[in-house]
């Protein structure tokens, strides 16, 4: 699926529950199918700056497309690592790049987080970015 | 204080804090031992967030120019015993500083009977504004600092050879002051004393004896500061849940806690945690409103675990 695809998914899905309860028991079920992270990759240099929880990202290339795996120590952060991920893991790098992020807006999630984990989600858009943009000139 | 005690610290001085203050009452204080050289010394706690006092003793010496704690601790709840900790520093010749920004809402405070050399009170911890707080300091202890900013309505008289200053406190008090910000909080002290301390106090320890029994009832929860003398904070962790997480889930029940470290990260570290919930009540909170934090925690940790 493009990522644009898996996008309208992710708020199509959203879009079903009536309160926030639903949605953080929804993103706390979304954060225990996350692909985990190995732990030798859990090092200092792969946590995400700027998330108050710790939170550890490693891409890997598998033919052209960029695999990711993550953890956190909390589980709600868990469940918005496991929403990015959904939507960018196995797609070509330049795709991600490429890629909208206005789902986030569109699912509401920003505004109901608090504003330090707020910029722990742009911090962890970021990253999964950079780590395109860094496969992406190895492609080349 | 601490660019003031700039010019009274010597290479080799020794300046004490304890091991539960808050960032702002370290980093100033490590910021003045690189600019003269002195050293500091951490006054150390126990399991239950007590400072220990035969350590403490055993810190002190002719060295010791000032020592520096909270009153009380905003991480953890305990009320230091300041009195004991002012007169043993005394003993060895030392100024004590108390940081009262957590006492001043629930406790009376009486400068003269402490024998305190300095007392301060963050308005905005005591129903007043941001921005403005209180200073105490003896009179021979003020004389002998010197200004700590130079300015306008801080002087005696100017000349471009010499300026000599004002009589206290203006001579600490350059520029234009938060006018606004020291009327309101005046305001804010007088309500506070038509409120009256002892009713505070007592309603207060009520409340917490009544909030550390439920909370404690639910599995798997440890509170972090267990002196028997404490204000009513209770800081807490449910085992295996992130201290962030259970902060959302009450946040999205309406309900006001803080987590994180709470600008007191060798607390954390003395436990070994990343941070704690933190509930702090005040005389205007309920018992009712104890109830349903309880069970916003029980529901937070039903959805987390
Ligand atoms: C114990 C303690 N000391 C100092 C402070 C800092 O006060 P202010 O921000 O007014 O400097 C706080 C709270 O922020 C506090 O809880």
């Amino acid at each position: 699926m493009k990522i644009e695809e898996i996008q309208d998914e992710i708020v199509e899905e959203f879009s079903m529950f009536d309160d926030w309860m639903q949605r953080y028991e929804y993103m706390i079920e979304l954060g225990k199918s996350l692909p985990l992270i190995e732990e030798q990759y859990k090092t200092e240099d792969n946590i995400i700056k700027g998330c108050q929880s710790k939170v550890w990202v490693h891409a890997e290339l598998k033919g052209d497309k960029l695999i990711f795996t993550a953890d956190s120590d909390a589980i709600i952060t868990k469940g918005i690592i496991a929403i990015l991920i959904r939507a960018f893991s196995n797609q070509k790098p330049m795709d991600i790049i490429e890629a909208n992020t206005d789902f986030i807006d569109k699912i509401g999630l920003k505004e109901h987080l608090s504003p330090t984990r707020a910029n722990g989600l742009v911090s962890m858009i970021k990253q999964l970015k950079l780590y395109a943009v860094a496969y992406q000139t190895q492609l080349n | 204080m601490a660019n003031g005690f700039t010019s009274i610290l010597t290479k080799g001085d020794e300046l004490l804090v304890s091991a539960m203050e808050h960032h702002s009452n370290i980093v100033p204080w490590q910021m003045l031992c690189e600019r003269t050289g002195a050293i500091l010394k951490v006054i150390p706690m126990n399991h239950e967030g007590e400072l220990l006092i035969e350590e403490y003793t055993k810190l002190l010496s002719g060295n010791t120019k000032l020592v520096v704690c909270n009153h009380v601790s905003n991480a953890l709840g305990t009320i230091n015993p300041i009195e004991s900790i002012i007169s043993l520093a005394h003993e060895v010749g030392a100024a004590v500083l108390i940081d009262g920004a957590q006492a001043a809402p629930h406790i009376k405070i009486d400068v003269q009977k402490l024998n305190v050399d300095f007392y301060t009170v963050s308005a905005h911890k005591i129903c007043g504004p941001t921005g403005v707080g209180m200073l105490f300091g003896k009179e021979e202890w003020l004389t002998k600092l010197p200004p700590y900013q130079g300015g306008g309505e801080m002087i005696a008289e100017v000349t471009f050879e010499k300026t000599t200053y004002a009589e206290l406190p203006h001579k600490f008090e350059a520029g234009t002051p938060n006018i606004c910000g020291g009327i309101a909080f005046g305001a804010a002290l007088d309500y506070m004393n038509s409120v009256g301390f002892e009713a505070i106090a007592g309603y207060e320890k009520e409340l917490l004896e009544y909030a550390t029994k439920k909370l404690l009832a639910i599995e798997g929860l440890r509170i972090y500061g267990t002196s028997e003398h404490k204000t009513p904070v209770i800081s807490f962790n449910i085992e295996g849940i992130h201290p962030y997480d259970i902060g959302t889930i009450l946040d999205k029940l309406g309900i006001a806690v803080r987590t994180g470290h709470h600008c007191a990260q060798p607390v954390m570290d003395y436990f070994k945690i990343p941070g704690t919930v933190r509930a702090s009540f005040s005389f205007y909170n309920t018992r009712e409103e104890v109830d349903i934090l309880v069970e916003g925690v029980k529901k937070a940790k039903q959805m987390l675990s």
